[in-house]
């Protein structure tokens, strides 16, 4: 286990270090987008119109933040992770059009994503799911809001973030799936604990 | 000062203690569980939880971002006077601390969708009651996060499987939640009475702290077993693989009718929330689970 502190934007060189197990602090630019920006951001992709950031080297979070505005200025009240495997059907075209580099959530994500993160140089970083003050801390300032008209939580927020994590390399950019691996070892583990506790049918 | 303003200043403090402060004895099996982890990512997890409790402290902010479904258990002493006004009392400081702490609004209407902004509506918060001998009032409140909501499974065993049917149902759930509850997290077993008596009583289980042993040996035993058995799942904190998966295992029980075996799994995640406190007929207050100034 190695532990990284990447600022961003973060080279696909750079990025092709990681293998799962690893640590990661993200500093520099992170957004954050859910089901519904990551649907517009293909839509505009699609219609080659330009997004309000570029996102090359950049990390995005799936969270949902609770914000406040004081005056001029948007603040973090709270910014947890959110599920990742809704943005599983996004992901992947999301990685390729825009080459993002750091994809942080709960929870993990599935086949597509991991294939897409090995062909064009991502990983996905686990964050502790409910650890909102962690996340809050870490975030500097609130650099600008994008598509606030999905909601507030949907929105993009555009973050400075410094040293953000323990992100928990769960996905690495060489097909590697830690959450995969969990879930069929937990799997072999079923039959031995039906059998130690005398379970089986 | 009235008795109902009484039980709403307790209340308020109650839901500001539960959602910034874990109670010591959960905060003290995930520093057990942090030591003994030996997955690295299992660790990593473990250390960001830890640290993420102690800023909470330090910031007076909720430990985590889902402040949950407000729920209350008040055991109210018979002689006790104007327990008519509890419920009106404990509305007002759920409005109160929804502003005040912040808590998140968590209550929607399941017909509209419309969050009521407030962490109140139809039913909610909700308030268990018992009746207690003597004349004092203790509130207990349980903000229940919705990730580890989710999860809580409860069914009808074949009465004839006994024992064993249960420990296969707790393991199943277990290996069924995987990731999704936040791990490490906290069982509530529920056995008997009938279906929505095996769940509400599972819940209850989860107000036992960690460091109180079942007064029943036998079933302080079993409670032991089953916390082994779903350690062994290697499913680990945050499912990212480790032998901490559940810190403890509460089990509750009513006695059954012959041809039925209900049970029910209520799970608790690592943000186990919960406050107590009692309310003298005198007005002297006592708060049991944390300190306050
Ligand atoms: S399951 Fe618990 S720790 Fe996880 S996000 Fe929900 S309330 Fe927070």
């Amino acid at each position: 286990m190695a532990v990284y502190k990447l600022k961003t934007p973060i080279s696909e060189e750079e990025i092709r270090k990681l293998n799962v197990n690893d640590v990661l602090y993200v500093s520099g630019t992170m957004v954050t987008a859910r089901d519904q920006a990551h649907r517009r951001a293909l839509e505009y992709f699609k219609q080659e119109k330009p997004l309000p950031i570029n996102l090359e080297g950049l990390a995005v979070f799936h969270c949902g933040p609770i914000m406040k505005k004081e005056g001029e200025k948007w603040f973090v009240v709270a910014a947890g992770p959110t599920t990742s495997t809704r943005m599983d059907i996004f992901e992947d075209e999301f990685i390729k059009s825009f080459k993002v580099r750091v994809i942080i959530g709960k929870g993990g994500m599935g086949n597509r994503t991991t294939e897409a993160m090995a062909k064009y140089g991502a990983v996905y970083g686990a964050f502790t799911g409910g650890a909102a003050i962690l996340a809050a801390k870490a975030i500097k300032s609130v650099k600008s809001v994008e598509w606030l008209d999905l909601g507030m939580p949907e929105a993009m927020w555009i973050l400075e973030v410094e040293e953000f994590g323990p992100l928990t390399v769960a996905i690495d950019s060489h097909g590697n799936n830690l959450f995969e691996d969990v879930k069929r070892k937990v799997e072999e583990n079923r039959q031995k604990i039906y059998q130690k506790f005398g379970l089986s049918p | 000062m009235e008795t109902v303003n009484i039980v709403e200043n307790v209340a308020f403090n109650l839901l500001k203690q539960a959602v910034i402060y874990l109670p010591e004895d959960v905060k003290q099996a995930l520093q057990k569980a942090y030591a003994e982890e030996t997955s690295e990512a299992g660790k990593t997890q473990l250390k960001a939880i830890l640290d993420n409790v102690e800023l909470a402290e330090k910031y007076q902010a909720p430990i985590c971002q889902d402040t949950g479904t407000i729920i209350f258990y008040v055991k109210a002493g018979a002689e006790a006077k104007n327990l008519d006004k509890i419920e009106e009392a404990l509305i007002k400081a759920t409005r109160r601390a929804t502003v005040e702490v912040p808590l998140r609004p968590n209550s929607v209407n399941p017909f509209t969708q419309k969050n009521s902004g407030d962490n109140t509506g139809r039913l909610i918060p909700y308030v268990n009651w018992e009746i207690v001998l003597g004349d004092s009032i203790e509130l207990t409140v349980m903000p229940k996060g919705g990730g580890s909501e989710n999860v809580c499974i409860s069914g009808m065993l074949v009465p004839g499987e006994g024992i064993k049917g249960l420990k296969k149902f707790v393991v199943d759930a277990v290996l069924k939640a995987g990731a999704k509850p936040c791990p490490p997290n906290i069982l509530g077993v529920g056995i008997g009475g009938g279906s929505d008596i095996a769940m509400k009583i599972a819940k209850k289980a989860l107000l036992r702290p960690l460091n109180v042993p079942n007064s029943d040996p036998e079933i302080a035993r079993l409670e032991k077993e089953i916390l082994e058995a779903v350690n062994m799942t290697g499913i680990g904190p945050m499912g990212l693989g480790g032998k901490t998966t559940v810190l403890g295992v509460n089990i509750n029980y009513a006695y059954r009718h012959p041809a039925s075996y209900p049970a029910a799994v209520a799970f608790n995640c690592w943000a186990a929330r919960r406050a107590t406190a009692r309310i003298g007929a005198d007005r002297k207050v006592e708060y049991l689970t944390h300190k306050v100034e």
